[in-house]
């Protein structure tokens, strides 16, 4: 099978310092890919390439093979290519319904829609609400987004992408500042996501990495040092050495 | 074409141009430094002005009158700095604008109160007031040419304390990348409120200096200042360097486009047709050239790396 | 009143505003006070220039700070038609919009690309740059303005010589415009304004081409302050480029500011504040602008959400 996304020779450099360098990638259909790799290794600087955020100084990008390498993040997101940002990234002062319904009213064609009132259409608030009942957002979706706790933020995060209904969904440390209780709960949300979605999952939790990857690829200083199955991963002496601490393997 | 006016219209661009820049270099340092959008900053224009007119009548000398005006308005920056300004950096730019549009309304109000609603001259001592022979056939006002001159003897300074003393190091480092300023553990408060102090006298000298030729009045701060935004949009918010070129660039055109596009314009337009465009057109020329920058460079010609 | 009470506004303050400068002109002619309704005239066209710029200001949170620009527009698109004659209403209102939205598009397609500070200054230039232009048109009065004789014309439909005619067609274009407002922030076109403000980083994540949706949001509250402005030329009889003067933009920031910007009558009620400041203080002293000024400073530096809180409180009847 095609793969669904492919990257080849990824580079970007901000001023001379290369944050992303010969970045070669395949992400098959159906698979949760896990990318790790210390602070600073360009991992959030490859999402958002993906992403369309950040425009690549060379190489391609393939999505279903078509080259998206130069397209803005609007028109990604409408051929099915969704992300979260490490930084919660919302529209704090609307309600949480409010921003899942943009995701949704996104995908419906235009919205130059000026007369009927946008929060009584069934059709899209039943997505809308679809989507925050999958991470468990529904008895909260009245309260103002900026009133979230940090764990409820990072859950509409995911509501966010997943409302525009993605083939592929792009997670930048999903688990970021959560305690161990919240953090099994996002797994579990992810988990039941898992037969629907692809996923490129990026995080330091490696608990949840290894719960949940099917393949891992390692970045340090901006370069791909290995890619393979968890086991090949946690075995693999360069990836030991440059990145993770025996202990953190024994761990989980 | 008009030789002598040709060259005199080109000393007359850059003597515009050399005024727009002391006050766009100020306001763009002000907003590069402190992200702070001053629409005020043509009130310290006209305060300078009648600093200088009034310190003039007293001291019977212009020299001295310019003297004692710039640390006056200086003060009078900083005193605005401290009580309402510093107060205003945390907000958004939205705030910025209702509250320096606030203190425009105060600062014409109050010169209204102080001096009258009657413009004030300053007459110009025997020296300044004759022409110069720059050729046979060209000859230019002398205080004109003064007001280039020390108008570039400042930009070249201003160029040398950016770009080789500490506090210059500051401002670079501040117009480029904020946070970082507050990182190398300086006292931000007092470079902000003498950058702000130094706009200020840059912005009151340009008024001095434009007084005996315009005479001071109530809201000459106003049309300039909008003219000064279009220089620092050009160049680039934050660039001094920008501003300078732009500063020129815009004096040039302005000057150029009132005193020649009626005659290029009859060269492609009968000539009754010109008369009439000319004046509208050369009036909204710099803002074309600033919707024409701006549609190929958003950032202006020289933003501030690493923004 | 019927319209009104169909209205889906949320609160009846709504109705007793309109109830109020419904009856106004009974009341001026039973006193012969004819002031008052001068007064009111021009409050409501501030509240329609005030309710467009809201649209882009306050849901967009576009600020414009040029917004006057279009007052001008709309009254030279009824004071030049009529200098040479042609005094057909429609025929100017439908100039006054249409010069206003082309204006709109093409200095908003290069202000949007732009953000903060540039927007607000690249704003104030291009009103600028209008304003100029109009000053050195010796034909059409220049710096002095221009009278307008004779007021736009809807031949036997409406005839607006007649001040209480006019008062009525300003009233109910003034309901018509804030119902249009009111259900345009609702809509799903709304909606997706109302996000490119709080975050239009995400906005075109999830699919947004947001440059498009606010250029048109910035069309439709230049046509609206255009429609405005052709009242406000028709009211006054006279244009002149004061009208477009930057301070005039930032007094419509003012207003909005004042009124609230998140309620449907702030406007109304931040343009009629500042009506009723503007005669009150001028009458007190020669120098009002300084405690005008004062004001303004010490709403944004001391109170906390400005003058905004207090008066949504009154506006929304709590």
């Amino acid at each position: 099978m095609r793969p669904i996304l492919s990257v080849e020779g990824l580079k970007k450099s901000f001023g001379g310092i290369i944050a992303t360098n010969n970045i070669h990638l395949q992400i098959e259909q159906g698979e949760i890919h896990a990318i790790i790799g210390p602070n600073g290794a360009g991992k959030t600087t490859l999402i958002s390439q993906l992403s369309g955020d950040l425009n690549p100084d060379k190489g391609e990008i393939f999505f279903n093979g078509h080259s998206i390498s130069n397209m803005p993040p609007n028109k990604r997101s409408l051929l099915g290519i969704a992300r979260t940002f490490q930084i919660t990234c919302l529209m704090l002062d609307m309600s949480v319904l409010d921003n899942v319904t943009l995701a949704v009213q996104a995908q419906n064609g235009h919205s130059y829609r000026f007369w009927s009132d946008a929060r009584h259409n069934n059709q899209v608030i039943q997505t809308a609400s679809k989507a925050l009942e999958q991470v468990g957002l529904l008895d909260r979706e009245n309260a103002k987004a900026s009133d979230l706790s940090h764990g409820e933020h990072r859950q509409l995060e995911i509501a966010v992408a997943l409302a525009t209904q993605p083939k592929l969904l792009l997670l930048d440390e999903p688990m970021a500042g959560m305690g161990t209780e919240e953090s099994q709960k996002l797994i579990m949300i992810l988990e039941k996501l898992k037969p629907h979605k692809t996923m490129i999952l990026i995080e330091h939790d490696m608990a949840a990495v290894f719960a949940l990857a099917d393949r891992i690829t390692v970045m340090v200083y901006g370069e791909i040092i290995a890619t393979g199955h968890p086991k090949e991963i946690r075995s693999n002496p360069a990836v030991r050495r440059a990145y993770l601490g025996d202990q953190e393997l024994h761990g989980c | 074409m008009d030789w002598v006016l040709f060259v005199t219209q080109i000393l007359n661009g850059l003597q515009l141009g050399v005024l727009l820049f002391l006050l766009a270099s100020g306001l763009t340092l002000i907003f590069g430094i402190m992200d702070f959008v001053n629409l005020a900053h043509g009130s310290l224009y006209m305060i300078g002005a009648y600093f200088c007119a009034t310190l003039t009548e007293i001291t019977g000398s212009f020299l001295f009158g310019i003297l004692l005006a710039i640390p006056a308005t200086m003060l009078v920056g900083i005193i605005i700095e401290i009580i309402i300004v510093r107060r205003l950096y945390v907000q958004n730019h939205l705030d910025h604008v209702l509250a320096t549009f606030g203190l425009i309304l105060c600062c014409d109000a109050l010169v209204h109160f102080t001096w009258g609603p009657e413009g004030m001259a300053i007459p110009l001592p025997v020296i300044l007031d004759g022409q110069i022979e720059i050729s046979p056939d060209i000859t230019f006002p002398t205080f004109r040419l003064l007001i280039i001159i020390t108008g570039l003897i400042i930009a070249g300074t201003l160029y040398l304390v950016i770009t080789r003393t500490k506090a210059g190091m500051l401002i670079r480092a501040g117009a480029s990348n904020r946070t970082m300023i507050g990182a190398l553990g300086v006292d931000i408060k007092t470079l902000f409120t003498l950058v702000f102090g130094a706009g200020a006298a840059m912005a009151g000298f340009a008024g001095m200096m434009i007084t005996p030729i315009t005479e001071a009045s109530i809201g000459m701060g106003n049309d300039i200042i909008i003219v000064t935004f279009v220089v620092i949009i050009i160049g680039g918010i934050g660039s001094v360097k920008g501003a300078f070129l732009a500063a020129i660039l815009v004096g040039f055109i302005d000057t150029m486009g009132r005193s020649f596009l009626d005659t290029f314009l009859k060269l492609i337009f009968t000539a009754e047709s010109a008369e009439t465009a000319a004046p509208a057109l050369s009036a909204m020329l710099i803002y074309i050239l600033m919707a024409t920058v701006l549609t190929f460079r958003p950032q202006g010609l020289f933003p501030p790396k690493g923004r | 009143m019927q319209i009104l009470t169909n209205f889906s506004f949320q609160n009846r303050s709504v109705t007793l505003v309109f109830s109020v400068l419904f009856l106004l002109p009974v009341y001026t002619s039973l006193t012969g006070n004819e002031f008052y309704l001068d007064l009111v005239n021009r409050l409501m066209i501030l509240a329609i220039a005030a309710a467009s710029l809201n649209l882009i200001l306050g849901h967009g949170g576009m600020i414009s700070f040029g917004h006057a620009a279009y007052l001008g527009i709309g009254a030279y698109s009824v004071g030049i038609p009529a200098y040479y004659d042609i005094n057909n209403g429609l025929l100017q209102l439908f100039l006054a919009v249409t010069v206003s939205g082309i204006f709109a598009l093409v200095t908003g397609a290069i202000c949007l690309r732009t953000k903060g500070v540039y927007f607000i200054m690249i704003t104030m230039a291009f009103t600028q740059m209008v304003f100029f232009g109009f000053v050195s048109i010796e034909e059409y009065g220049g710096d002095d303005g221009l009278v307008i004789n004779t007021r736009s014309s809807f031949g036997q439909l409406l005839n607006i010589e007649n001040n209480l005619n006019l008062y009525y067609f300003i009233l109910i274009s003034l309901v018509a415009c804030l119902f249009l407002i009111h259900k345009i922030v609702r809509s799903q076109f709304g909606l997706v304004i109302e996000g490119s403000r709080s975050n239009d980083q995400r906005m075109r994540s999830i699919g947004f081409d947001t440059y498009r949706y606010r250029l048109t949001c910035y069309v439709i509250a230049g046509c609206m302050c255009g429609y405005a402005g052709a009242l406000l030329g028709n009211f006054t009889n006279f244009i002149s480029p004061e009208m477009m003067d930057w301070s005039a933009s930032g007094e419509l920031i003012f207003i909005v500011i004042l009124g609230g910007t998140g309620s449907i009558l702030g406007p109304v009620f931040g343009a009629a504040a500042f009506v009723i400041l503007e005669e009150w203080l001028s009458s007190l002293t020669l120098y009002w602008h300084f405690i005008f000024g004062a004001l303004l400073i010490i709403v944004v530096l001391f109170a906390k959400g400005g003058i905004n809180g207090i008066l949504t409180y009154f506006g929304s009847g709590k």
